[in-house]
């Protein structure tokens, strides 16, 4: 069990790693009118087979040898449905994979999102050479980090060194914060996002 | 909003002051285990503080990545360092604040940090 939704994601974003994406994007997307948020991990790695999809929610299920249980899809699927959400997963393989997660966000079992900044500095940091776009919404309004645009202005500067770790961290926890004041949800409490 | 424009001075000032950086065979390796287990145990800010530790340092010799499980998940977060002797260190129940004594230590003074490693922990 995760302590925050933010730990999700970086686990979920570790099969793309391993299923060969060179290209990851993680959106939350927060609908107040509906008081829901959703979370999506897209990727165009190997993909899976049908089989393996019906399998992957199953945590006595997993690729690895060294154990029996893999429980990071389980975990971000009873994260989403134990606040009244819903799950989905679809994937073709050679093509990539698509998880969801959506979730009624003033549910009493509401996990808080936590630090997305930090788990996008983490995965940037020790995998510079696949592209990560992360976005966030609240309403109409909305944010992207692409790192296909960052590393455009660093000119062949690495994208890992501290500095530019930093920005990335920086720009994510500000701008997120900006978009989730947007002015149909002051009347709501803000979402715990550290 | 912060805007990619801000990127620009951070590069012009990364561009003078450009570190080598040193991939040749005397290179200490620094692995986090960042599988489920891991980041559950807390694996997340342990890599965060090894990263920037070692830039802190300006510690061209250290690369830092991560692997999966390695099967032993009731130690984790576990961090394992392979130095350029051919030697591996596996340190068990790491937190950011041991990961900055393990780069003290062990990266920069080469005295790998007993108490933290497996040996002292698993008894």
């Amino acid at each position: 069990m995760m302590t925050e939704l933010s730990l999700n994601v970086l686990d979920i974003a570790q099969n793309s790693i391993k299923a060969g994406a060179s290209l990851i994007r993680i959106s939350v997307a927060r609908r107040p009118a509906e008081g829901r948020i959703s979370i999506t991990v897209e990727d165009n790695g190997c993909g899976m087979t049908p089989e393996q999809v019906a399998r992957v929610i199953d945590p006595f299920y997993t690729t690895r040898t060294t154990r029996k249980v893999g429980l990071g899809v389980p975990f971000f699927k009873m994260s989403a449905e134990m606040t009244g959400g819903e799950f989905s997963i679809r994937s073709t393989p050679g093509e990539g994979t698509v998880l969801t997660a959506d979730y009624c966000y003033r549910h009493i079992d509401m996990l808080p999102l936590g630090d997305m900044a930090a788990t996008m500095v983490s995965l940037v940091s020790v995998n510079p050479e696949i592209d990560f776009i992360y976005s966030f919404a609240c309403g109409t309004e909305q944010f992207t980090m692409d790192t296909r645009e960052v590393k455009a202005v660093l000119e062949g500067l690495p994208v890992n060194s501290n500095e530019v770790l930093g920005f990335i961290g920086e720009m994510i926890r500000e701008n997120q914060a900006e978009t989730d004041r947007y002015p149909e949800n002051l009347a709501e409490t803000p979402l715990n996002l550290s | 909003m912060k805007s990619l424009a801000e990127l620009q001075a951070i590069r012009d000032k990364m561009k003078n002051s450009i570190n080598v950086r040193d991939d040749g065979e005397d290179k200490i390796r620094v692995v986090v285990g960042m599988a489920t287990c891991g980041i559950a145990a807390g694996a997340r800010p342990v890599l965060a503080s090894f990263s920037e530790e070692v830039a802190k340092r300006g510690l061209g010799n250290v690369s830092v990545a991560q692997t999966g499980c390695i099967g032993i998940c009731q130690y984790e977060p576990v961090v394992e360092v392979f130095t350029p002797d051919g030697k591996k260190t596996t340190y068990v129940k790491m937190t950011a604040e041991k990961a900055v004594r393990v780069v003290n230590d062990h990266l920069v003074n080469g005295n790998p940090v007993t108490e933290f490693t497996i040996g002292s922990v698993a008894k």
